[in-house]
């Protein structure tokens, strides 16, 4: 029983200290703004199949917020309070801690951490006129409505930014294509790089398809991609039937540069120990790079290492960035969640706003995307490194 | 040279049905039953490979001595348990059994290795033959020389030994045989241990072909190899060999010269059209030593 007891004392202690950065303790607990706190909070799968996205925006939002209040808050005293609760990826369970969240007095949303489970959480905070930045809700639904804003790209976003990085950058002449037809996220990129392919010249030599029933043979399609004299494959895919792909492009004697999205985040995992050196060389489009020197990528990343033990990956670093990004729009913006027009103010302060983040310089227009530059990593000796760092 | 190289892929995939599809058509022609857990057991095989090779550290040729062992062990199990009682049941109760099994097997591998594909290990790596501009995998070479290897010592197997010959007596009537002394029951156990070590060596050619293995990995090459099965003729050996082939090729062809994504529409209508024409599929009635 006094086990029980201090078991308890010292998680409120712990609790409480978080909440205000330990300076003074009960607050902030119940819709009483009369400390001043920004509560930021999110929903992401903590525990089930998809619990890797949900820890890192976690772990990135806290980290980010522990940043802010050590160096002594912002906005004249504020400290920010930010908390992410479990939804294992599912709609109604997101809903579920978006309600929790908002009556114990969150001013600002992340929304949800996977796509499914943020666009279910837009159709609440709508009602609320609430602030919705999602660190990784991709999917266009996502930000359908005026408070809905995003860290990173939306799908189809990701297709153009991939061929014109691969046009600008020299990477390859002749791409060919394998994609998954009956995948939306699939379809989403291959399109957008088709017609991104079209304007900038980026010649197209083979597209190929398959589907959910026959993702595990891709002799005929590789043997395509062969004839056609492709240096590089673009792979608009999740990370299994990449490691299909490119397992079984070793053993059909195919040598091109393989270049996936978001999607292919993951490929060292699936790819297994044993293919590892198939890895090589496998380029990723993404915003962020934890090996980039610039800050404050690079001061995240060491902060980061520091304190979980592990490199940031894309969600850490979307979710660190979404936690700053609200920081300056309530700076911008001048008001207090007490001021009756708070969300609104929030709202159009996020249109002024420009973050330097571990993503990119970012900027956001009424539609909620992001407008920022996409880099590449590269595998190398099992790692991702910068495009750059390579060449 | 794509049409070359698609149709020796086709026909190292046509192999691993043809296979599979062994096992289908002598169950059911010697037990009238169809064993729809038997996709399931190359998933099983493959694992087992992937156990003793990955987590314990042994050489391949014991991992591959283990799936057979561990494949025909489970078949045999499986055919006391679930399908033996229910002998003389009407079909339909062993038909849901079996397919009660298929999904008892998933969801036990579901279990104990989680949703994540593993990968598979090189058991025996043979370097891809190049021909000119014509590159043919080291796995088809491989899996086009087991399985005729396979075929030949099976068809000697059921023609010139005395199981074989029970086999066949089985299936042509299984009152009679009994009365001639064959022991009916241990005739359809040989022919679950013959199936399922068949079944466990098409998991080792899945795997090596295809690199990783996963609960449900089983679930559509078994579904293939059943239809190879009834479009050879089921309960005829030859004519499973042949379908399985045929199968393979008519799929890898239709992937690649009409559409990827309708690959396993043209493939199931084909086997519509042969039905319609020949309802008994390809060998199924000239073939008089039903096995």
């Amino acid at each position: 029983m006094k086990k029980l007891m201090a078991l308890f004392l010292a998680a409120a202690m712990m609790l409480s200290m978080t909440a205000c950065g330990g300076s003074e303790p009960a607050a902030s607990q119940g819709g009483e703004e009369t400390e001043k706190v920004l509560f930021i909070g999110g929903t992401g799968p903590l525990t089930g199949d998809y619990a890797t996205y949900g820890t890192s925006v976690k772990q990135g939002a806290e980290l980010a917020a522990e940043e802010i209040n050590a160096n002594g808050g912002f906005a004249d005293g504020w400290t920010v309070l930010a908390r992410v609760e479990d939804d294992q990826a599912d709609g109604a369970q997101a809903v579920q801690a978006y309600a929790t969240l908002f009556d114990d007095g969150m001013d600002v949303t992340l929304g949800g951490t996977t796509s499914g489970a943020c666009i279910a959480i837009t159709e609440e905070a709508v009602k609320d006129n609430m602030l919705l930045l999602t660190p990784s809700g991709s999917q266009l639904e996502c930000t359908q409505y005026d408070n809905c804003f995003r860290v990173c790209f939306e799908d189809s976003a990701q297709g153009l930014y991939a061929a014109n990085f691969i046009k600008d950058n020299a990477v390859a002449e002749k791409v060919a294509i394998i994609y998954d037809k009956s995948n939306d996220y699939s379809n989403g990129l291959r399109k957008s790089f088709v017609e991104t392919a079209a304007e900038n010249g980026l010649e197209i030599v083979a597209d190929e398809a398959f589907t959910n029933q026959s993702n595990t043979d891709f002799s005929v399609q590789l043997q395509a991609v062969k004839e056609s004299g492709a240096d590089l494959l673009f792979l608009p895919i999740y990370a299994q039937e990449a490691a299909y792909i490119i397992t079984q492009a070793d053993k059909a004697g195919l040598d091109v540069t393989f270049f996936g999205c978001d999607g292919l985040d993951g490929i060292l995992e699936k790819i297994g120990s044993d293919n590892l050196p198939l890895a090589e060389g496998v380029m990723l489009l993404t915003p962020f790079a934890a090996d980039s020197e610039t800050e404050p990528t690079k001061s995240f990343t060491a902060n980061y290492k520091a304190k979980y033990g592990s490199t940031p990956d894309q969600f850490a670093a979307d979710a660190y960035d979404a936690v700053y990004a609200i920081v300056a729009a309530f700076e911008k913006a001048g008001v207090t969640p007490e001021d009756e027009n708070f969300n609104q103010a929030m709202i159009d302060a996020m249109l002024e706003i420009e973050v330097v983040g571990t993503t990119g310089t970012m900027r956001w227009d009424a539609s909620g995307e992001p407008d920022k530059n996409a880099t590449a990593v590269v595998i190398v000796d099992g790692v991702y490194v910068s495009y750059d760092n390579v060449k | 040279m794509s049409f070359l190289s698609n149709f020796i892929s086709g026909l190292s995939l046509g192999s691993i049905y043809a296979l599979i599809a062994l096992g289908y058509t002598m169950v059911y022609g010697i037990a009238k039953m169809l064993n729809f857990a038997h996709g399931d057991v190359i998933m099983v095989g493959a694992f087992t490979v992937i156990v003793v090779v990955n987590s314990l550290g042994l050489p391949g040729v014991v991992g591959i001595l283990a799936s057979v062992l561990i494949c025909v062990l489970m078949g045999v199990t499986i055919e006391r348990i679930a399908y033996k009682p229910l002998r003389s049941s009407p079909p339909l109760s062993v038909l849901i059994t079996a397919i009660g099994v298929s999904y008892f097997l998933q969801s036990l591998a579901l279990l104990i290795f989680g949703s994540t594909q593993k990968s598979f290990p090189k058991v025996f790596t043979v370097a891809p033959v190049h021909l000119g501009e014509l590159t043919i995998k080291g796995e088809s070479i491989e899996t086009l020389a087991v399985t005729t290897v396979i075929m030949v010592g099976l068809t000697l197997f059921i023609n010139k030994t005395k199981m074989g010959k029970a086999m066949r007596a089985v299936s042509e009537d299984r009152e009679a045989a009994e009365l001639m002394g064959i022991s009916v029951n241990r005739t359809i156990t040989v022919t679950f241990a013959i199936g399922s070590a068949l079944a466990a060596v098409a998991g080792l050619f899945f795997g090596a072909t295809y690199g990783f293995i996963g609960p449900y990995s089983g679930a559509m090459p078994g579904i293939k190899a059943f239809v190879a099965a009834v479009f050879g003729g089921i309960g005829s050996i030859p004519g499973a060999m042949l379908g399985g082939i045929l199968l393979g090729i008519i799929e890898n062809l239709a992937k690649a010269y009409i559409s990827t994504e309708l690959s396993d529409a043209i493939v199931f209508g084909v086997l519509v059209l042969v039905l319609l024409v020949k309802p008994t599929g390809l060998l199924g009635k000239k073939i008089n030593e039903k096995v």
